[in-house]
């Protein structure tokens, strides 16, 4: 009954099987579509369906309130960041009007084997991890765009990920008697 | 002295879930209809709470009693409602549906990958792990908050 105990003892997994076999993701799917644009955009949609289950898990693990403030959403997200794949980005680049903001990795453990072939070059690796954000964002009614400004597989020094703030979302309202 | 039913709404208003185990009156209306009327009600105490509330409202709406029985609301940050309706003498409540949420919701459903998010929970597994829970914690008398 190994469901039964796993909930708090967090398994730990070594990280190199999560880097292989996002790696394996990777490669099938530059089989299965000729378009490396149609790739990005898959990825990116695996990685929001992963984010609006992932931000429950992270609601249940850190209790936190929902965030008023793109400050507190940077905080959360560095956190999540530590929880799953145990990195701690930095958040930088803050806009002026606090909107938009970055986080830098000095690595990026979804890309450690991973050199991109020449004709590649417009494969967004891990754009897995911006559609999560965007996906587990969207379930805390936080709109947000989310991408690539730097790339270490691109020969950037480090790899960076934008992230602004379009709107909140409005709560439903019920359904009318009409 | 025990629980009686539970709701469980997604941030769309959408049941997900209903099960009850010692509810006695029948509301003479049709699940559905019981679980919509459940909803507005609960959304209108929500935004009456925060619109009349002297101070910032920190969690806002967390419960209601009657004389006869009381009603346990929680919301997630995702919108998630879970609604329980216990006896008046339920200590902790809040702390249960916690639990609920973090060791059965989150376990059983969220990494549940035949279940689609914004539809109603049909897991087998989800049902008995439910069950098993709130009988065993099966909640007697004292008083909350």
């Amino acid at each position: 009954m190994s469901r039964q105990a796993s909930r708090f003892d967090s398994k730990k997994v070594n990280a190199e099987f999560l880097t292989l076999t996002y790696g394996a993701l990777v490669t099938q799917m530059l089989r299965d579509f000729e378009n490396v644009e149609d790739v990005n955009k898959q990825l990116e949609r695996i990685g929001y369906n992963m984010g609006m289950r992932l931000i429950e898990d992270f609601l249940a693990r850190t209790s936190a309130p929902r965030c008023l403030e793109m400050r507190e959403t940077a905080d959360r997200i560095q956190q999540a960041f530590r929880i799953y794949l145990n990195v701690q980005p930095t958040i930088s680049n803050w806009s002026a009007s606090s909107d938009e903001f970055s986080l830098v990795f000095e690595t990026n453990p979804l890309t450690e084997f991973v050199e991109l072939p020449q004709d590649l070059t417009n494969l967004r690796y891990s754009s897995i991890l911006s559609g999560c954000i965007r996906g587990a964002l969207e379930m805390v009614q936080l709109d947000v765009q989310c991408w690539f400004v730097q790339d270490q597989l691109k020969g950037d020094n480090v790899t960076e990920l934008r992230i602004k703030f379009v709107r909140r979302l409005e709560d439903a309202i019920p359904a009318g008697e009409d | 002295m025990t629980i009686y039913h539970l709701y469980i709404f997604d941030k769309l208003g959408t049941m997900m879930y209903y099960a009850e185990w010692n509810r006695t009156k029948k509301s003479g209306v049709s699940r559905e209809e019981e679980a919509k009327l459940t909803y507005g009600m609960l959304f209108s105490i929500k935004s009456f709470v925060s619109k009349i509330s002297p101070h910032d409202p920190r969690e806002g709406f967390l419960f209601y009693k009657t004389n006869r029985y009381a009603l346990h609301y929680m919301e997630t940050p995702s919108g998630l409602k879970f609604v329980l309706y216990t006896d008046t003498a339920a200590l902790n409540v809040k702390e249960l549906l916690q639990q609920l949420y973090s060791k059965i919701w989150v376990e059983y459903v969220v990494r549940d990958p035949l279940w689609s998010p914004g539809t109603p929970v049909t897991s087998e597994l989800f049902q008995t792990k439910l069950d098993e829970f709130i009988k065993q914690s099966a909640l007697y008398s004292i008083r909350n908050i």
